[in-house]
């Protein structure tokens, strides 16, 4: 609660908390309502302009670009979702394997990613597209993939980093053991780094999922989506240069909202922004020059060997 | 508690068990000797100083007395503790050891705090490791430890971030997290070196009165020989990864016997000269 207080106390976590929320209440309301049937052709009326009955035109084929709009919402959603899920499990996973086991394992996992890493997301959805056929699904996994290795490369530098410095050092000094420090610090000072990536690789999966429909490897023309949508409409763009903005600035929208929530929930999830220094600094100062005195007089010192004397 | 003052002056008696023991202990990575051959004692309830300038070893012994030496590092010798020998043991053991046996202070009191724990948490984790306590007792026993380091209104203190505390009060709380399991011996390395003038002697005060009153044997490292002079009897002089002097600080001080020493006493004299 106090995490979500503190995302849209800012301009930016506003604007992505809007636009994903409408986002994710567009998405319901599209499986029960849509203004037209997104899919059905109307050779009548073909690229009409934006008019009470179609919001926003028609296209080539007199579709409702509003419908079926509305009806990609889905696509995007399930498409940032599924491949948030999938590249944070690759990630968590290969993360783990990459940092906590032995040395032969991580270094083994290290050259791994490093070659998985120049392994292109297209050549991914397209060799999945060869065994399974195109899908949507081919787009979730092959994005999914692609990021979780992304993650877990990125976050392997920083785990080393964090499992370095001197506050783990001093933790495990005092006696915290393995376990202790992996949950207690590594996790929660690698989750940051781990939140903004994962914003990313949405953002970026919505984006892929564009691209890779708008070549024939992603959604089937039975499935609305914003990608396949763009590849129709751009054709067009010098004759009705209306029709392919709409999902572009949807796209365009989405993609912004979900990278600037990456930043929003790490800037309102680390303290040293979150908490005020001055509050504590008034309060601080003060107690300063006493505390230099509580020792220096030391009243404390001195009555205690005074009262075993 | 009945732990003298000031502890009878203890040779360093071969016959009994008790003390921090470090016998030739040698650190070795990829092809370089980090220390080479380090000897030293300290007794129960005594503080010894370790001496040198940047890069002579210091902090690695600090580190590898605390089975912290940096990874893949060869660690050979003995660290006794009280008759314990820690240098081999198996990890899960040795880390039993840590902050119970000996605990360790550390030169950056700003990065030594997990900047996204409250620093109480960072207190009450070694005390219900070590004591055993429930959470709701762990978190009195750290007010009385952060009372017990001088900090003012522990209550409202231990619930702060490390961003929101001052260097000063920050070492305080390095201090009680080491001091949460009461370890018998307590490692600090160059703990006032990060701060003012003022706050290192309000320190330093802290470290003699703790280790007074709880009767803790400190191996003390640092660079400046006013320090030096003022919490430790006996020290070390390292050079190179070398013990090359040992002895009384005033000897040492008045009538360095190795150019290492004379050295740092040359260039802590001619700081001094500068600023009358």
């Amino acid at each position: 609660m106090h995490v979500l207080r503190r995302i849209v106390a800012r301009p930016t976590g506003v604007f992505a908390a809007v636009v994903l929320g409408l986002l994710v209440v567009l998405a319901a309301v599209s499986l029960v309502w849509t203004p037209q049937d997104p899919f059905r052709a109307d050779p009548f009326h073909q690229w009409e302009p934006p008019s009470p009955a179609h919001w926003f035109g028609t296209d080539a084929s007199g579709r409702d670009i509003a419908s079926y709009l509305l009806a990609g919402t889905r696509t995007t959603v399930v498409v940032a979702v599924g491949s948030g899920v999938i590249a944070s499990l690759v990630g968590i996973v290969l993360t783990a394997v990459g940092s906590l086991t032995a040395r032969w394992v991580r270094e083994g996992t290290a050259v791994l990613l490093d070659i998985l890493v120049a392994f292109p997301t297209l050549l991914t959805a397209m060799l999945l597209t060869a065994v399974a056929g195109g899908s949507l699904g081919v787009v979730v996994v092959s994005v999914g993939l692609s990021f979780g290795v992304t993650i877990a490369r990125v976050a392997r530098g920083e785990i080393r980093r964090i499992a370095r410095s001197d506050y783990v050092t001093a933790a495990r000094a005092s006696g915290v053991g393995g376990a202790g420090v992996l949950f207690r610090h590594l996790v929660p000072n690698a989750a940051p780094l781990f939140t903004v990536q994962l914003s990313l690789a949405m953002a970026t999966a919505v984006l892929a999922e564009a691209g890779l429909s708008y070549l024939g490897y992603g959604a089937g023309s039975d499935t609305a989506s914003w990608g396949t949508m763009l590849a129709d409409l751009q054709k067009y763009i010098g004759v009705h240069p209306w029709s392919a903005t709409w999902p572009g600035a949807a796209i365009a929208l989405v993609v912004a909202a979900l990278s600037l929530l990456g930043d929003a929930v790490r800037d309102a999830t680390d303290p040293r922004l979150t908490t005020s220094d001055r509050a504590v600094a008034d309060r601080g100062a003060p107690p300063a020059g006493p505390s230099a005195t509580v020792p220096g007089g030391s009243p404390a010192p001195e009555t205690t060997p005074g009262v075993t004397a | 508690m009945t732990v003298p003052t000031t502890p009878p002056p203890r040779p360093t008696a071969p016959l009994s068990d008790a003390g921090l023991e470090v016998r030739g202990l040698t650190v070795r990575t990829a092809g370089r000797t980090l220390l080479d051959d380090v000897s030293l004692t300290v007794p129960p309830g005594r503080r010894v100083g370790v001496i040198g300038a940047s890069g002579s070893g210091k902090s690695v012994t600090a580190l590898a007395l605390m089975g912290l030496a940096p990874a893949g590092a060869e660690v050979r010798g003995s660290v006794r503790l009280d008759g314990t020998e820690l240098v081999g043991l198996p990890e899960r053991e040795r880390a039993r050891h840590r902050g119970a046996g000996i605990g360790m202070v550390f030169q950056e009191p700003g990065t030594a705090l997990d900047p996204l724990r409250r620093v109480g948490a960072q207190i009450v984790e070694p005390l219900r490791l070590h004591r055993g306590l429930d959470r709701a007792a762990a978190r009195a026993a750290a007010r009385d430890l952060a009372d017990a380091v001088g900090l003012p209104d522990p209550a409202s203190l231990l619930r702060q971030y490390p961003h929101q505390l001052s260097g000063g009060q920050r070492q305080r709380i390095c201090i009680a997290m080491a001091m949460a399991g009461e370890p018998r011996y307590l490692v600090a390395d160059e703990p006032t070196t990060a701060l003012d003038v003022t706050t290192e002697a309000r320190i330093l005060e802290l470290f003699e009165r703790l280790s007074d009153e709880r009767g803790t044997g400190m191996l003390f490292v640092t660079h400046d020989l006013a320090v030096l002079a003022r919490i430790a009897d006996t020290a070390v002089v390292l050079d190179g990864g070398r013990v090359v002097e040992s002895g009384a600080v005033r000897q040492l001080l008045d009538a360095p016997r190795h150019p290492a020493t004379a050295a740092l006493v040359d260039a802590a004299r001619a700081t001094a000269r500068r600023t009358p």
